[in-house]
């Protein structure tokens, strides 16, 4: 499936595929659907209310919001089967919410409480569920691409037929740990997955001023003999369609893949970004708004297909709203970690009091 | 008991822990086919295998963190730096992923990797292959550290470090391996966080960790003899976690310190063992606590002076004649 041309894989309006057909989707349930459209609102919902909150000074540090790229992580994560794992970098609320953490949990997270699912020591950029096989939630560009290298490692080791999903940016393509990843990926054989979401601009800097052979970031893949794709991220069956193909490898062949989905961020790269309007022409801001938005081509697509009603659209939306309002409230309401929980989770041997942490001073002042 | 060399006793330990757990996997340069740039690994993938000891190509960043990644899965590799020199090629992956990836989880992942290899100057390698980054790792919650200075020692550490649940980084020394001690046939472990005590005394204590210990004894020796100065010598095997009584405990009987280390002086392990002494025991102080420390420069090739920048038993033996 190694295809070569790039022309081939770069959809344009005249000859874009309509990927429902394809088994992956052809078998999916109009309940299936309806919950897609379910799993990206919530998303939607939680990072805009994240915003609001965020800008009445109830969050400190970053906030990456994952508006306009919900299709992305809904698509690729709803093909899990229970042995594949996934992993991302810092703009990570919608990989959460959409493998299936506690919306509560979550929204504590960011107001740095103690009922936070990381007890309020990670914030915005490390949510994690081991228990569901994400793996984080990471700040450094690129530290993440070994690590879901690692995981598929593991898995080769342990014999387990399952894929490593590792998410990254336009940006960290070009960081050396992201070429020593794929070389290493590419001579072992391992099944992971790295799917590149080229929302086009790593913070500031657009994809022509980052990277040469800017077309097209995931074909460099070649270089490292590694079957690669590319999608469009505004259609949830076209993610789902390619997404699967790479699974597969992984399962059947134990293979890597790159696949780079074009999607958008409507927001800075964080909400700190006060350049967000500059680097970008305030037209294509509203162009992806309006016409490339995943949320409403998604309930196009379900209302073409006669499974949804308009009337439901709307009580999904307002059911959404109704659960991060009610998160926002678990989180204003819950308390703030005890000072002596910032000694805690450092150490495994320490927390578990084993004899190994009760040996010799771990912690110094 | 037999007597084995530094890297017989390290070979030792990763046959007796690959043997005894199906997760352990040796990684590293050279580590399988060429049986380890130093012969620590000699041997090990002939008999167990590629599966379980494993040659990368030259990607520090890469593997460490596959090796931190698998780590997450319940792999517990050891991982081999050609040189500690050239962790810092790997330092993101070391520092913010192994050191932090447990803390921002809240608890809910641990790594229990290992990180190893030889730390140390005197060599002629020059300055990019010199370093001795202890602390660098001891300033960072979330990582272990260990400096064995013996066979003995260097076992029964590895064999703690490989059974720890959180990160350890073990310091070796090229100058070390092929010097032999006693080391017992039947399986020991030592704990993490324990110091030892290679030489009793009452007048001053010598404290030091890796190569630095053997120099302080050869001090301890010229002490006794040349000038009735009976000097103990505590070797810190253990820099985090730290046997911190171990430390303090010699100073309440020898009212005295000079520091051994290796590493150049500012913000070396030294640095924290001073501030710990004069912060807990000032009363019991006699004289201020000083140090030998190798000289504030960047590794000299020169053969001839890159012995003299090291810690010496003459600059040791010197310094103590200053405050005793």
């Amino acid at each position: 499936m190694n295809k070569t041309s790039v022309t081939n894989k770069i959809q344009t309006e005249a000859n874009r595929q309509d990927f429902s057909r394809v088994r992956t989707n052809a078998i999916l349930t109009p309940d299936q659907k309806v919950g897609f459209l379910r799993a990206m609102m919530r998303i939607r919902r939680f990072e805009q209310t994240a915003l609001k909150y965020y800008n009445q000074g109830y969050m400190g540090g970053f906030l990456h919001l994952y508006i306009g790229q919900e299709a992305v992580a809904v698509g690729a994560l709803s093909l899990l089967s229970a042995d594949d794992h996934i992993i991302t970098a810092y703009r990570d609320h919608g990989h959460a919410l959409a493998i299936g953490m506690d919306m509560n949990g979550c929204m504590a997270e960011l107001f740095g409480k103690a009922t936070g699912c990381s007890k309020g020591k990670g914030g915005s950029m490390h949510f994690f569920s081991p228990e569901k096989h994400y793996w984080g939630g990471h700040g450094v560009v690129g530290g993440q691409t070994p690590l879901g290298l690692g995981i598929a490692y593991a898995l080769k080791y342990k014999k387990i037929r399952g894929a490593a999903l590792c998410f990254l940016g336009d940006g960290a393509i070009n960081q050396g740990t992201y070429h020593e990843s794929l070389n290493l990926a590419g001579l072992w054989h391992l099944p992971v997955v790295y799917i590149i979401e080229n929302n086009q601009y790593s913070m500031g800097t657009s994809v022509e001023r980052s990277s040469t052979f800017r077309n097209c970031l995931a074909q460099r893949a070649e270089g490292y003999g590694i079957a690669w794709d590319t999608a469009n991220g505004e259609d949830l069956y076209e993610v789902r369609a390619k997404t699967q193909e790479a699974i597969q490898r992984a399962h059947e062949d134990c293979r890597p893949t790159v696949l780079e989905v074009r999607t958008y961020r409507y927001y800075g790269h964080s909400v700190a970004d006060a350049n967000a309007k500059k680097y970008r022409p305030t037209e294509e801001i509203e162009r992806y708004k309006n016409f490339h938005d995943p949320i409403r081509l998604w309930c196009k697509r379900l209302l073409d297909e006669a499974v949804i009603t308009g009337k439901l659209i709307d009580q999904i939306d307002e059911e959404a709203r109704c659960e991060v309002e009610s998160a926002v409230q678990f989180a204003s309401r819950s308390p703030a970690p005890k000072e002596a929980a910032i000694f805690e989770d450092v150490y495994y041997e320490v927390d578990h009091a084993t004899q190994a942490g009760c040996s010799g001073t771990h912690f110094f002042r | 008991m037999p007597l084995i060399t530094y890297r017989k006793a390290l070979n030792d330990a990763l046959a007796e822990e690959l043997l005894r757990d199906e997760n352990v996997v040796i990684v590293g340069e050279e580590v399988a086919e060429y049986n380890g740039a130093y012969k620590v690994t000699e041997g090990l993938w002939r008999r167990f295998g590629s599966r379980r000891v494993v040659d990368t190509p030259i990607s520090e960043a890469g593997f460490i963190g596959l090796g931190i990644g698998a780590s997450m899965l319940g792999i517990r590799p050891v991982i081999e730096l050609m040189f500690w020199s050239f962790a810092y090629v790997a330092f993101d992956q070391i520092i913010n992923n192994a050191g932090c990836i447990r803390y921002m989880s809240g608890g809910l992942i641990h790594l229990p990797l290992v990180i190893r290899g030889p730390a140390n100057g005197g060599t002629n390698v020059g300055a990019t292959h010199s370093h001795t980054p202890e602390n660098f790792i001891a300033n960072t919650p979330g990582l272990k550290v260990v400096c064995p200075a013996t066979a003995y020692d260097a076992k029964g550490l590895m064999k703690a470090a490989i059974r720890d649940n959180d990160p350890v980084c073990v310091m070796e020394n090229t100058l070390l391996y092929g010097e032999c001690w006693d080391v017992p046939e039947e399986e020991y472990l030592i704990p993490l966080g324990v110091a030892d005590i290679k030489r009793s005394g009452t007048d001053v204590a010598l404290i030091a960790h890796g190569r630095a210990v053997l120099t302080a004894l050869k001090a301890a020796d010229i002490l006794e003899r040349q000038h009735r100065i009976h000097a103990e010598v505590i070797d810190l095997r253990s820099i985090r976690p730290l046997d911190e009584e171990a430390i303090l405990n010699s100073i309440r009987k020898t009212h005295r310190a000079v520091l051994v280390d290796e590493n150049r002086p500012f913000c070396a392990v030294s640095s924290q063992i001073a501030t710990l002494i004069q912060e807990r025991v000032f009363d019991e102080l006699d004289a201020p606590v000083v140090r030998v420390c190798t000289l504030d420069a960047p590794a000299i090739y020169s053969p001839e002076l890159e012995k003299r920048q090291l810690p010496t038993a003459e600059r040791v033996v010197n310094k103590t004649l200053s405050i005793c």
